[in-house]
C-alpha cells in the first residue's frame, strides 16, 4: 500500500505500522518502503513517516541517510514551523555519522530569526551530546549564546540542555541570572522547574548563607532543643552551636547582608508557589528551604498543604519532602497539623508518610491531640500502619519526657491485644523505651516475661529475652524460670532467639551461678550441635568466657563487666534525619541514594564570590526588570513617599548608599535592577533614621501652616516629593562618600533651621526657590522666574504643581498655568540657547546634577530641551544649568574624564569662563545615548574642584517626535505587530481622563507628537464608539530613527488599553512603564 | 528526562510502549510488577521504583498504570506531574482514559505522545495547542475522513506554540459566545465517633468553559476574596492583579479548564451539612454483627442535599450482610468487602435508616476496629464556604456574553470515624 499513488493508502499503511510500533512489535523490515515516503506532500503521511524514522534509524543506518537531505532542504524552509520540525527530526536520528550535519544546523538554528526554531535548537543539544560527547566544547558555545537569548520560549529549553551538557559551567549563568530570575515567571511551568533547580545550585555557590547568624536569634529553636531528651543529640547541637556562635561572632564583626540577587531570586520565585503544577511548587519550596532565611522559609508550608490534595503519588512525593523540612524547621508545618491527619482510605505508603510527619511535629503542647489520633490509628485494619503507629508512639514518648509513662502504659495495654503483630512491635518498642529508666518498670518486664509463653513473633521474643536478660537482677525470681522454658523449647526456636536464650544464659550465669549452672551449660549443648554456625560459634565463645577453666585466660575475669556493662540507650530517630544533604524534591532525596547524574548540593561559601560578575550592560538587564516587577517597584515608591515627603534631597542618595553598601560591590553603574532589589531592604533601615527627623520636620510643617494656606503646603510638599525622586533618580548612580556627606549636610543645616526662626525663614525661601525651578514648566526659564520671584509676590503661586491635584482650587491652578504660559513667552524671546520652536504642551522635567552642598556652592540641574541637538542629529540635547550659591566665584566651568558605555558619544558644552556669585548661566550639551538609558558618566570640574556627576536619560527623551498621518500611523503599526507590540490595560487616574490631560501626561513621559484624529474612522478595524477616543503618537528613536508608537485607547469609567508599538523592544517595554506611571498618578 | 513510557493495564498486559531516546527493553517493566505484586492493592505500589539501571516512576489513573522510565536525576513531581497531564490530555481528547479508549485510537495516542515530549523534555502540553496539531476525533469527522480520505491531523502549522498566551489557539469564533463558571466546593472532614468534628476544611475549584471569539479579556471578581485563603492558578491567571486588587484577570484558554484551586482560609468554622448516628458492633460469640446508621440534616443552609451516599469498607472477616434500608437501596460487595447505601436525596421530615445484621466467617476472631464511613453528598446552587462571583467583565472584543455562575458543593475526603 505505501507505493501507492494515493494518499489515502499511504497514510491506512503508515496508521497500521504506527500501532505497531505503539504495541511494541518489530516493524523494522519495512524501513525502506517507509523511508521512500518521507518526501510525500500529505503532512498526515510524512508525520507518521518522521515517527517511524525516529524510531528505526538507529538500526538502520544506512538507509536512514536516504532521508537526511529531505530535512536538509526542510532546515532553509522560510516557514519557521517546518524548519522547526526538520531540526527535531533530524536530531532524533541517532545516527552517528551524521553528527557533523547535525552540529552544523543546530548552529545555524541558534541564531534563527524565529525563537520557536532557537527553542528546537536547545532541544536538539542534549540529543546531540549523547550521541557524540565528544561535539561538548562546540555545544557549550552554542549553549551560551543560547543562554543570553531574551525570549521566554527559548530560555526553560536551553537551561535543560545546560543541565545535561555541562552543569559544571556555573560561570555560563553568571551573566544571565538576573534575566533569568526575571524571565522566569513567564517561562512556561516545565521550564521553570528546570530554571529553579539550576538557580538553587548556583545560587548556593555565589551568595552568604541568610542564616548565618541565626544562632543569634534563635531562642526558639534552642528552647525546642531541650524536648529532645538523648545526650547524644544534645552533644550534637552543642558541638553545632559552638561552630554557630563561631560564625555569628565573625558575622557580629560583619553583619550578614543579603546580596539583592539572591533576594531578586527569593521575590521573583515566590508568585510561582501559586502555580497549578506541582513539580513547580516543589522547586519553589525547594529553593527557599535551601535559600531563605529562616524566617521566610515558613510562606511554603501553605502551598505544599494545598499538595497534598491532589493525586497520591504527588502526595507521597510531597510527604517525603515535608518529612525531611519538619526535622529541621518544625515550626512551620506546626499550624497545618490537622492536614496530616490520616484517613482509612489512604494508601499505606501514604499514612505511614504521614505518620512519619505527625511524629515530627509532636511536642509537649500537641502530644495529647496527636496521641489521640495515634490510638484512632492503632485500631485500624492495616496492620503495617498499626505496626508503624507503635513505631511512632515509641518515638514520641522518648523524644517528649511528659507523655513517657502514658505512652508505655498505653503500650503496655497493647500487648494484650489480639493481633500478634501488634503486640510484637509494642514489645519492640517497650524494650527500646524500658532501656532508658529501667529500675521504675520491673512489673512491666515481668509481665513480658509472662508474654513469652503466647507470642510467637521471633523479633518480639528476642526482644524479652534480652530485657530479661539485661535486667535480671530487678526480675531476680522469674529471670531462671525463663530459661528454664526456653531450654526446653530451644530447639524450635528461630536464629535470633536462639542467640538471645544463649546471651540469657550467660548473663544468668554470671549473676545468678547456683540456679542456673546446670540450665546454662545445657543450652550450652544444645547450640553446639545446633545447624546454625553463628550460634555454634557464639556457644563456644561464650562457655571460653564464662566458664572459668585453666586455659581461659584474663579476659574471664572481665566477663561480668563484658556482659552486663550499662548500655547506652537507643535513639529512636527519624529515617529522614540525614536526609537533607540531598536537594529536596530530587530523586536521590526520595530514593535516599544518589541518582545517576544528581548534582550535589554545594555548601555555603565562606565568603561571597564577586557579585559584580552577574552585572550586565544596563541595556540588557533594565528592560525585564521594567517588565516583571514594575508593579511591585511601583508599589514600594508609594510605601517610600511618606518617608521623603519632608526630609530635603536626602532618601534618594540615602536609599543608593544603602543599596551600595549592601551588595557590597561598590560597583559604580548600579543597575536598575540593584536598585529595586535593595529597596526594600533600605526601606526598613530608612524607617530608623529617619523618625527623629520627621519629627523636627512635623514642627517646621506646623510652623509653616500658620504662614501659609493649608493647601499650598499640601501642594509644595508634592512638588517637593517630585522633586526628590528625581534628585534620587539622577543621583543613584552616584559614589557613596558623596551622598553620605550630602545627607549629613542636610540634616545639620535642618536642625539648624528649626532651631532658630531667622535662618529658618531663610532657608524656607531657598527651598521654595528651588521648588519652584524643578517645576517643570518653569525649568527652562529659571533665570526670568528668579528675577521675577524678587518683585512679584506670586511666588507661592509657583510652588503649585502642575498636576492637579485634588486640593488645588481651580482658580489657583488656572493662575499658576497661565503664569506659565507667560514664563513661557518670556523664554522665547529672551533666551539665546533655546531655539525658536518649544514643543508645546509638554512640561520639562529638570533633574538634579549636582547639588549645591556637594557642590560647594556651585549648583547644576539638567533638562531635556526636546530640540534637536543642531550639530549632531543623533544627539540629545541636554540643557545645564548653573547656579553659583557661594560666595566666590566659580571659574572656568568644564567638564572632563567621560566615561561612556561603548557606541554613545557626547558633545561637551563650551567652557563657562567664570560664574559671578549668586549668578546662573546655562549651556547645552549632546549625548548620543545609542538608544539605550545607560548613564553618562563625567566630572564637572571647576577651576579648584572636580565633581563625578552621571547623566541618565528616562527613556522618553530618547525619541524626537515626527508628524505621521493616522493612516500612516496605522500602516507602520501594521509592521510592528507580534513581539513589537506591547499592550498594556490600566485605569486612568481619575484627574486624567479628558483629553488635555492625557495629551499632556504622555507627551510629558515621552518626546512624542500626538497624531491628529482622522476622518477615516470607520476604516479602522476595532470601531471606538465616540465617546470612547483613541489616541495615538509617534515618534522616532534619536539615534536609530527607530519608529515609536503609542496608542492610547480609553474606555468607560478610566478603563483605558495602552499599546506601544516599536521595533526595539527594550526601548518599548521602558515606555509602556513610564507612560503608564504617567497616566495613572 | 523521562526516557520511555509504558501504558499496563490491570491484569499486567503492556499495552502500548514510546521510546523518546533508544529503545529500552519490556523487560525492565518486571520490576514493577514484582512491586504491584507485593502490594497487593494497586493504589499501594510505590511511586517511584529503583532497579539497577533505571528509575521507574508509576502512577495508576483510570484503572491503568502509566509507567515511564528515567535514567538520571530529575524531579520525581515533574515526571508524575506529566504523567498526569498525559492522561488529562488522553481525557480531554477521547472523554474517557481508559484502556479501550486508547487502543481504538492507538495512532492518535501515539502522535500526541510524540508531540508532548521531545527527547523526554516537555514540549507542548497545552490542550489548545496539541489540538491544533492533532484534531481531537469526532463522530462527524470520522465519517467524513472514512469518506473523503481525510485526516485528523491538522493541516495548519500551530501558531499557538509562538505566541505569549501559548494556552489560547488563535481564530476562536463562535456564533453562541458563552461563559460558564462553576464554582465548587468540597468539604474535606473527618468527624469522630461521639459526632465531634476532628478536622475540616474547604477546597474549591472554579472549572470554567468559556467558548467566546476572539481574543476576550476576562475580568472576575468576588464579592468577598478575603475567604481565600491559599490559591493556585492556571498559567492565564495574571498574579500580580490577583496580589494587587484580588481580581481574577486572564485571557482563557478556549474550551473547559480548571481557572483556579482555593482553600478556604482555616479561620472560618466549616459547616458541616450532615450528622450520622452509627453503631456497629460485632459481638464476641455466633460470628454476627449489628449494624444501624441514621443520617440527619446539620447546617444545610435551607437547601437539600443530594447524592447522599454512604460507603463502609468492611472488615475482611464480614461475609455477608442482611440489612434493610428506609431509603434508597444498599449494596454488598462480598469480594472487595465495601458496602455501600446509596440515599439519593435527604428528607428532613423522614431520616433515612440503615440497620440489620452482620454475619461473619465463623470463628474468626472479633474485629479490632470498627469500619468508618465515607459519605458522599451534593447541595446544589450553595458555596458552603460563602463565596459569591461579584462580577464579569469582558475587555478586548464587542460582542456580549453570555454569562453564567453555577454553585456546587461536595463532600470530599468526608469520613465518620466508628
Amino acid at each position: 500500500m505505501l507505493d501507492s499513488n494515493k494518499d489515502s493508502l499511504k497514510l491506512e499503511a503508515m496508521k497500521r505500522i504506527v500501532a505497531m510500533i505503539a504495541r511494541g512489535k518489530n516493524a523494522s523490515d519495512l524501513f525502506p518502503a517507509v523511508v521512500k515516503n518521507v518526501a510525500c506532500k500529505n503532512i498526515e503521511v510524512k508525520k507518521l513517516v518522521y515517527v517511524y524514522l525516529v524510531r528505526y534509524a538507529e538500526e538502520q543506518q544506512d538507509l536512514a541517510l536516504l532521508s537526511i537531505s529531505t530535512f536538509q532542504r526542510g532546515l532553509k524552509d522560510p516557514n519557521q514551523l517546518i524548519r522547526a520540525s526538520a531540526l527535531r527530526v533530524l536530531s532524533s536520528i541517532r545516527v552517528t555519522i551524521i553528527v557533523p550535519i547535525m552540529m552544523l544546523a543546530i548552529k545555524e538554528a541558534a541564531s534563527d530569526m524565529s525563537p520557536y526554531v532557537r527553542k528546537t535548537a536547545a532541544h536538539a543539544i542534549p540529543k546531540l551530546y549523547s550521541l557524540d560527547p565528544e561535539q561538548k566544547d562546540q555545544l557549550i558555545e552554542v549553549i551560551e549564546k543560547l543562554l543570553a537569548d531574551k525570549t521566554t520560549l527559548v530560555a526553560g529549553s536551553v537551561v535543560m540542555a545546560f543541565e545535561e551538557v555541562c552543569p559544571e559551567r556555573i560561570d555560563l549563568i553568571h551573566k544571565n541570572y538576573r534575566k533569568l530570575c526575571n524571565l522566569l515567571i513567564d517561562v512556561e511551568e516545565w521550564g521553570q522547574v528546570v530554571i529553579i533547580n539550576m538557580l538553587t545550585r548556583y545560587a548556593r555557590t555565589q551568595f552568604l548563607n541568610p542564616n548565618i547568624n541565626e544562632s543569634l536569634l534563635e531562642e526558639g529553636g534552642s528552647g525546642e532543643k531541650t524536648f529532645y531528651g538523648s545526650d547524644d543529640e544534645e552533644d550534637e547541637d552543642e558541638e553545632e552551636k559552638e561552630k554557630k556562635a563561631e560564625t555569628a561572632a565573625m558575622a557580629k564583626r560583619k553583619p550578614y547582608v543579603m546580596d539583592p540577587d539572591h533576594r531578586l531570586l527569593l521575590r521573583n520565585t515566590k508568585p510561582l508557589l501559586q502555580s497549578r503544577n506541582a513539580a513547580v511548587v516543589m522547586a519553589v519550596a525547594q529553593l527557599y528551604f535551601h535559600l531563605a532565611p529562616k524566617a521566610e522559609v515558613g510562606v511554603i508550608a501553605k502551598a505544599l498543604v494545598r499538595l497534598l490534595r491532589s493525586h497520591s503519588e504527588v502526595q507521597y512525593v510531597v510527604l517525603q519532602n515535608v518529612a525531611t523540612m519538619t526535622i529541621k524547621r518544625r515550626g512551620m508545618f506546626e499550624p497545618y497539623l490537622k492536614s496530616f491527619y490520616i484517613r482509612s482510605t489512604d494508601p499505606t505508603q501514604i499514612k505511614v508518610l504521614k505518620l512519619e510527619v505527625l511524629t515530627n511535629l509532636a511536642n509537649e503542647t500537641n502530644i495529647s491531640t496527636i496521641l489521640r489520633e495515634f490510638q484512632t490509628y492503632i485500631k485500624s485494619m492495616d496492620k503495617d500502619f498499626v505496626a508503624a503507629t507503635i513505631q511512632a508512639i515509641g518515638r514520641c514518648a522518648t523524644n517528649i519526657g511528659e507523655v513517657r509513662d502514658t505512652c508505655l502504659n498505653g503500650l503496655v495495654q497493647l500487648l494484650s491485644n489480639r493481633d500478634e503483630l501488634v503486640v510484637a512491635e509494642s514489645v519492640v518498642v517497650i524494650k527500646k523505651l524500658l532501656q532508658m529508666q529501667p529500675e521504675k518498670h520491673s512489673d512491666i518486664i515481668k509481665h513480658m516475661a509472662k508474654l513469652t509463653d503466647n507470642i510467637q513473633v521471633p523479633m518480639a521474643r528476642a526482644s524479652i529475652l534480652w530485657l530479661i536478660g539485661e535486667y535480671c537482677e530487678h526480675v531476680p525470681k522469674i529471670a531462671p524460670d525463663v530459661l528454664r522454658k526456653m531450654a526446653k523449647s530451644f530447639t524450635n526456636e528461630e536464629d535470633i532467639v536462639k542467640l538471645q536464650i544463649i546471651n540469657l544464659a550467660a548473663k544468668l550465669y554470671l549473676t545468678n551461678s547456683k540456679q542456673t549452672k546446670l540450665l546454662t551449660q545445657y543450652v550450652l549443648n544444645l547450640a553446639k550441635y545446633d545447624q546454625n554456625y553463628d550460634i555454634r560459634d557464639r556457644a563456644r565463645f561464650i562457655r571460653q568466657l564464662i566458664v572459668p577453666t585453666e586455659k581461659s585466660g584474663a579476659l574471664s575475669k572481665y566477663a561480668k563487666k563484658l556482659f552486663l556493662a550499662l548500655k547506652p540507650a537507643p535513639v529512636l530517630e527519624s529515617p529522614f534525619k540525614d536526609r537533607d544533604h540531598f536537594q529536596l524534591g530530587s530523586l536521590s532525596h526520595l530514593l535516599n541514594a544518589k541518582a545517576g547524574g544528581y548534582q550535589e548540593l554545594p555548601d555555603w561559601p565562606e565568603a561571597a564570590p564577586d557579585p559584580s560578575v552577574r552585572n550586565v550592560e544596563v541595556k540588557e538587564s533594565v528592560p525585564e526588570w521594567t517588565k516583571c516587577s514594575s508593579r511591585e517597584k511601583r508599589k514600594e515608591k508609594k510605601v517610600e513617599k511618606p518617608f521623603y515627603s519632608d526630609s530635603e534631597g536626602e532618601s534618594g542618595p540615602t536609599e543608593s548608599a544603602d543599596s551600595e553598601s549592601d551588595s557590597g560591590s561598590g560597583s559604580e553603574s548600579a543597575s536598575g535592577s540593584e536598585v529595586s532589589a535593595s529597596g526594600s531592604e533600605s526601606e526598613e533601615s530608612e524607617e530608623g533614621s529617619e523618625s527623629e527627623e520627621e519629627e523636627q520636620k512635623d514642627k517646621k510643617k506646623t510652623k509653616k501652616e500658620l504662614k501659609k494656606p493649608v493647601q499650598e503646603s499640601e501642594s509644595e510638599q508634592s512638588s517637593e516629593e517630585e522633586e526628590r525622586k528625581h534628585a534620587r533618580k539622577s543621583k543613584i548612580s552616584k559614589s557613596e562618600s558623596e551622598s553620605e556627606s550630602d545627607e549629613e549636610d542636610e540634616s545639620e543645616s535642618e536642625s539648624s533651621e528649626s532651631e532658630s526662626e531667622d535662618s529658618e525663614s531663610e532657608a524656607e525661601v531657598k527651598k521654595k526657590k528651588k521648588a519652584a525651578e524643578s517645576k517643570p514648566p518653569c525649568k527652562p526659564v529659571k533665570k526670568e522666574n528668579k528675577k521675577e520671584k524678587k518683585e512679584i509676590s506670586l511666588l507661592d503661586l509657583d510652588d503649585f504643581d502642575p498636576t492637579p491635584s485634588p486640593q488645588v482650587t481651580p482658580v489657583n491652578s488656572f493662575l499658576s498655568s497661565s503664569l506659565v504660559t507667560d514664563l513661557e513667552g518670556l523664554s522665547l524671546s529672551d533666551s539665546v540657547l533655546a531655539p525658536a520652536t518649544m514643543a508645546p504642551s509638554s512640561a520639562l522635567k529638570s533633574y538634579e546634577l549636582l547639588h549645591r552642598i556637594t557642590g560647594e556652592g556651585l549648583q547644576v540641574e539638567f533638562c531635556f530641551s526636546r530640540q534637536p541637538f543642531s550639530p549632531d542629529a543623533n544627539m540629545v540635547a541636554v540643557q545645564m544649568h548653573f547656579t553659583n550659591n557661594a560666595s566666590a566665584d566659580a571659574k572656568s566651568l568644564h567638564m572632563e574624564d567621560v566615561k561612556l558605555q561603548s557606541g554613545m558619544r557626547v558633545r561637551e558644552f563650551p567652557e563657562i569662563e567664570l560664574l559671578p556669585a549668586g549668578e546662573t548661566a546655562t549651556a547645552v550639551m549632546g549625548i548620543d545615548f545609542c538608544d539605550s538609558t545607560q548613564a553618562a558618566n563625567f566630572q564637572l570640574c571647576t577651576q579648584t574642584r572636580k565633581f563625578f556627576v552621571s547623566i541618565q536619560p528616562p527613556v522618553g527623551e530618547l525619541m524626537r517626535p515626527v508628524f505621521l498621518t493616522e493612516n500612516e500611523f496605522k500602516k507602520e503599526q501594521g509592521q510592528l505587530m507580534g513581539m513589537n507590540e506591547i499592550t498594556e490595560k490600566l485605569t486612568l487616574d481619575a484627574t486624567c481622563r479628558n483629553e488635555h490631560t492625557i495629551v499632556q501626561r504622555v507627551t510629558a513621559a515621552a518626546n512624542l507628537s500626538r497624531v491628529p484624529c482622522g476622518s477615516d474612522k470607520e476604516c479602522s478595524p476595532p470601531v471606538p464608539p465616540p465617546d470612547h477616543p483613541v489616541y495615538r503618537f509617534a515618534g522616532r528613536t534619536v539615534t536609530s530613527g527607530s519608529l515609536v508608537l503609542v496608542t492610547v485607547v480609553t474606555r468607560e469609567e478610566g478603563a483605558a488599553q495602552l499599546t506601544v508599538n516599536c521595533e526595539k523592544m527594550v526601548i518599548g517595554t521602558m515606555l509602556v512603564k513610564d507612560i503608564l506611571l504617567a497616566l495613572t498618578q | 528526562m523521562i526516557h520511555s513510557l509504558f501504558l499496563i493495564n490491570q491484569s499486567g498486559d503492556i499495552f502500548l510502549e514510546k521510546h523518546w531516546k533508544s529503545v529500552i527493553g519490556r523487560s525492565v517493566c518486571d520490576y514493577f510488577f514484582e512491586a504491584k505484586e507485593k502490594a497487593v492493592e494497586p493504589e499501594n505500589v510505590p511511586p517511584v521504583l529503583q532497579t539497577p539501571h533505571h528509575y521507574l516512576i508509576t502512577i495508576f489513573r483510570g484503572k491503568l498504570f502509566f509507567l515511564s522510565v528515567i535514567q538520571t536525576e530529575v524531579s520525581p513531581l515533574f515526571v508524575i506531574e506529566f504523567l498526569h497531564r498525559i492522561a488529562d490530555t488522553i481525557q480531554d481528547y477521547f472523554g474517557e482514559c481508559s484502556e479501550t479508549v486508547i487502543k481504538d485510537n492507538v495512532v492518535t495516542v501515539y502522535e500526541l505522545l510524540e508531540e508532548m515530549l521531545d527527547n523526554g523534555f516537555p514540549l507542548a502540553t497545552e490542550s489548545n495547542i496539541l489540538k491544533e496539531m492533532i484534531k481531537p476525533p469526532t463522530i462527524l469527522r470520522s465519517v467524513v475522513n472514512t469518506l473523503t480520505g481525510g485526516s485528523n491531523v491538522g493541516d495548519m502549522l500551530p501558531t499557538g506554540q509562538l505566541s505569549n498566551i501559548p494556552w489560547r489557539r488563535a481564530g476562536v469564533k463562535y456564533t453562541n459566545n458563552e461563559a460558564y463558571f462553576d464554582v465548587i466546593e468540597e468539604i474535606d472532614a473527618i468527624v469522630d465517633k461521639s459526632g465531634t468534628t476532628v478536622f475540616a476544611e474547604i477546597q474549591g475549584v472554579i472549572e470554567a468553559c468559556v467558548r467566546l471569539s476572539g481574543m476576550p479579556d476576562l475580568t472576575l471578581s468576588f464579592m468577598n476574596p478575603s475567604l481565600l485563603d491559599d490559591v493556585s492558578f492556571h498559567p492565564c491567571v495574571r498574579f500580580k492583579r490577583w496580589e494587587a486588587e484580588r481580581v481574577l484577570s486572564f485571557i482563557p484558554p478556549d474550551g473547559n479548564f480548571t481557572l483556579m484551586n482555593y482553600h478556604v482560609s482555616s479561620q472560618n468554622v466549616v459547616a458541616i451539612p450532615v450528622y450520622v448516628k452509627q453503631s456497629i458492633n460485632f459481638f464476641e460469640s455466633g460470628s454476627c454483627g449489628r449494624l444501624d446508621i441514621t443520617i440527619g440534616p446539620k447546617q444545610t443552609m435551607g437547601k437539600t442535599v443530594e447524592g447522599l451516599m454512604v460507603t463502609v469498607h468492611m472488615p475482611k472477616a464480614v461475609l455477608s450482610v442482611n440489612l434493610t434500608p428506609t431509603q434508597g437501596s444498599c449494596t454488598y460487595d462480598s469480594a472487595t468487602k465495601v458496602l455501600v447505601w446509596d440515599i439519593g436525596k435527604l428528607n428532613p421530615q423522614k431520616l433515612p435508616n440503615l440497620r440489620g445484621s452482620l454475619s461473619m466467617q465463623s470463628g474468626a476472631p472479633k474485629p479490632e476496629e470498627n469500619p468508618s464511613l465515607n459519605i458522599d453528598l451534593k447541595i446544589q446552587q450553595l458555596a458552603i464556604s460563602g463565596l459569591k462571583v461579584s462580577r464579569l467583565d469582558m475587555y478586548g472584543e464587542k460582542y456580549k456574553p453570555f454569562k453564567g455562575v453555577k454553585y456546587v458543593t461536595k463532600a470530599g475526603k468526608f469520613q465518620v470515624r466508628s
